[in-house]
């Protein structure tokens, strides 16, 4: 796979051979005096619902999702429904998991919605979930939040607060039927380390829509897994910032995109703070007809974030004919003293000559495709260290490939 | 005794909605320990014939039979016949993102020996083989074909074929794109394999340079999708020297 890397131009870089039908995989770096990444939504980020207009598809945040999948979550006709959605937290000793107001103080403070539907989720909640691990708690277990949907629609928020020095792991399982639109905060106090992995695993019909905050302390280390299987539309907005200079944000993503699902997954590392990393790898395996993955990935160095080192990437494995990927990685830097920014981006395809070049080597052809989609996600899954969970993926893997050679292919 | 014998093939692609007869009733017999150099022009189907033989399915098959050993070579998928012992290093080798070459030998390995090589054993087989190869052991973690150079790729072919052992390698134009070091080098991994006395060779070339570092028993002169004349080594000095316009300009074959 061609992929571009510290590309000085703005062009498109892809793979290779010809690109899927419909595909787009732009990359941009741009050397701004202000960045685009803020001016570029339809609204400036708040809490309230009414400071967004109703979307009607061709804003720059809004261009590739299909809104009329949304079940109104966009344009405020989506109602909750009670009880609709179960949310189990299994937590190790020294946890304090509590469900709070919305008046409660410790809301909202890693970042701000930034469109229409987070803004939604924040003005609709009633309660809040906290999960607190408290300064210099190590745990050795994972925290557990099981969120599972029984056909409901629901409007959440989630907050996962971690102390000076205190280390976790938490796993987010998302199963089920739901329509969610949700805020999730992660705030890291200094030298804090947290592990959370989100797991997308809805039953066909789901719609989850969730915008991701992170703030990271000073020498803090956050690490996002995120895992999207299921869903008929997921759109995921995972960002990050930092508290304090030394922090430090790996954000790993891993989808299977099937027939008929939109998956997104939109991106941001503010470099606010100088000193700090950043290193992103999302990848896709995407088969059927009109399975759409989307990734944007934005990361901004602003003036002040020198000594900044980032990298981002983004790589698509397409399976079969009438998948779409839209791939578009975009990096501002508006301070020259850094010590590393790059992204690529690439989309690839197992095709049919691939599969052939396998075959005369004596491997079976449902074998060559598995053999060649475990690669493709091997090293990210290594990353998540929740063993039952990387069982799971593997697992996962080859049932979504069980459909596709099933298809008759 | 291995053996491959391919009587009367005919072969037909589709191109731009018409069907188009490239193999037009070609005959050969490969017998293990065996060399045979198939010369021709360009155009003149000998890729076609190579991926006929390893079953691509772009390639019809409209008349004839391939037995290897008997077996209806023909009837077999793709892999089935590279589990029979037919091996096609390609003029054009597939990039394959996502799978590390360490990864691919050893699956291959695995399904042609029929069970997986012993851990120890197979990486330092490996490592051995890539070696004589002169190929960087780094190479092991890249992805197959991915970035290779036209050298490189061709060397990985050569290092599937001393690992996979078939009983009849077919190699399309392994010659080509290399310069004389790394012609040496894959030409020596292909004596290698040939020493063994195990396997039948498919050299199929464009040139004769390499007939100098791998010396055929047998030469045939392969235009407008068939054999239009055998000999011995001394025919390629023939066509080195008068190349093929005898075959192609009102020749055999027209
Ligand atoms: N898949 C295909 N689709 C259409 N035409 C094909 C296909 N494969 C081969 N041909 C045609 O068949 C003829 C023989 O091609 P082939 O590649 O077998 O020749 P070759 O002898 O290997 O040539 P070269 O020396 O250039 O490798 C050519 O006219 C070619 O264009
Ligand atoms: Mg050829």
């Amino acid at each position: 796979m061609a992929e571009a890397q510290n590309a000085p131009t703005l062009g498109s870089a892809r793979a290779g051979g010809p690109p899927p039908a419909g595909s787009t995989t732009a990359g941009a770096i741009a050397v701004a005096a202000e960045s685009t990444v803020a001016t570029r939504m339809s609204a400036p980020p708040s809490f309230d619902v009414a400071d967004f207009p109703v979307p009607h598809g061709r804003e720059e945040e809004w261009r590739f999702t299909p809104l009329e999948r949304l079940r109104g979550l966009h344009d405020g006709t989506a109602v909750a429904t009670g009880g609709g959605l179960k949310v189990a937290v299994d937590a190790p000793e020294g946890v304090v998991v509590e469900t709070v107001d919305r008046d409660d103080a410790r809301l909202g403070r890693a970042g701000t919605p930034v469109d229409r539907i987070a803004a939604q989720a924040y003005s609709a909640f009633e309660k809040a979930g906290v999960i607190t691990v408290p300064k210099e708690t190590v745990l050795t277990e994972p925290i557990r939040v099981a969120v599972h949907g029984e056909g409901g629609t629901a409007f959440a928020h989630q907050v996962i607060e971690l102390g000076a020095f205190a280390e976790a792991v938490v796993v987010i399982d998302h199963t089920g039927d739901a329509v969610l639109a949700a805020n999730v905060d992660y705030v890291l106090g200094d030298g804090a380390k947290l592990t959370v992995v989100s797991v997308q695993d809805w039953d066909d019909k789901a719609v989850h829509v969730a915008q991701h905050n992170a703030l990271v302390g000073r020498d803090a280390t956050f690490k996002s897994v995120v895992v999207t299987f299921g869903g008929d539309l997921v759109r995921l907005h995972p960002r990050v910032a930092y508290a304090g200079t030394g922090g430090e944000a790996e954000l790993f993503g891993l989808y299977f995109t099937d027939a008929g699902q939109h998956q997104e997954h939109r991106l941001l590392v503010d470099h606010n703070v100088p000193h700090c990393k950043s290193n992103v790898v999302y990848k896709g395996a995407l088969q059927g007809e009109d399975a759409h993955a989307v990734w944007i990935g934005d990361v901004l160095i602003e003036a002040k974030a020198e000594g900044t080192d980032t990298y981002e990437m983004n790589r698509n494995l397409v399976l079969t004919d009438g998948a779409r990927v839209d791939s578009v990685p975009n990096l501002e830097i508006e301070t020259g003293e850094i010590v590393g920014a790059g992204h690529a981006s690439a989309t690839g395809r197992f095709d049919d000559e691939q599969l052939f070049y396998l075959m005369a080597r004596g491997i079976p052809a449902d074998e060559a495709r598995r053999l060649v989609v475990r690669g493709f996600f091997a090293e990210l899954v290594q990353q998540i260290g929740v063993d039952d969970i990387e069982e799971r993926l593997i697992a996962r893997i080859e049932t979504e490939l069980e459909t596709v050679s099933g298809s008759g292919r | 005794m291995a053996t491959l014998e391919i009587r009367d093939l005919h072969v037909t692609v589709e191109a731009d909605n018409a069907t188009k007869e490239i193999l037009k009733g070609v005959d050969l017999t490969v017998k293990q320990g065996e060399t045979h150099a198939i010369m021709g022009p360009n155009g003149s189907g000998k890729s076609t014939l190579a991926y006929s033989l390893a079953g691509h399915p772009k390639y019809t098959i409209t008349g004839g039979t391939v037995l290897l050993d008997g077996e209806d070579v023909l009837e077999m998928s793709v892999d089935e016949r590279a589990r029979a012992g037919l091996f096609l290093a390609m003029q054009y080798p597939v990039e394959v993102p996502g799978v590390s070459v360490s990864n691919f030998l050893r699956t291959s390995a695995t399904a042609i020996r029929g069970e997986a090589p012993k851990l120890r054993t197979w990486v330092k087989e490996v490592k051995e083989a890539m070696a004589r190869l002169n190929m960087d052991p780094s190479f092991a973690e890249r992805n197959v074909n991915e970035g290779f150079s036209g050298g490189e790729k061709k060397r990985h072919e050569i290092l599937q074929l001393e690992l996979l052992k078939p009983k009849v390698a077919i190699l399309d134009e392994t010659d080509s794109g290399l310069d004389v070091d790394a012609l040496r080098i894959v030409s020596e991994g292909v004596n290698r394999v040939r020493e063994t006395g195990e396997v039948g060779t498919l050299l199929i070339t464009h040139y004769t340079r390499i007939l100098r570092y791998i010396k055929p028993d047998f030469v045939h002169v392969f235009s407008g999708g068939r054999i239009v004349e055998s000999g011995g080594a001394e025919l390629a000095d023939k066509l080195e020297n008068e190349g093929y316009e005898a075959y192609t300009k009102g020749g055999v074959s027209a």
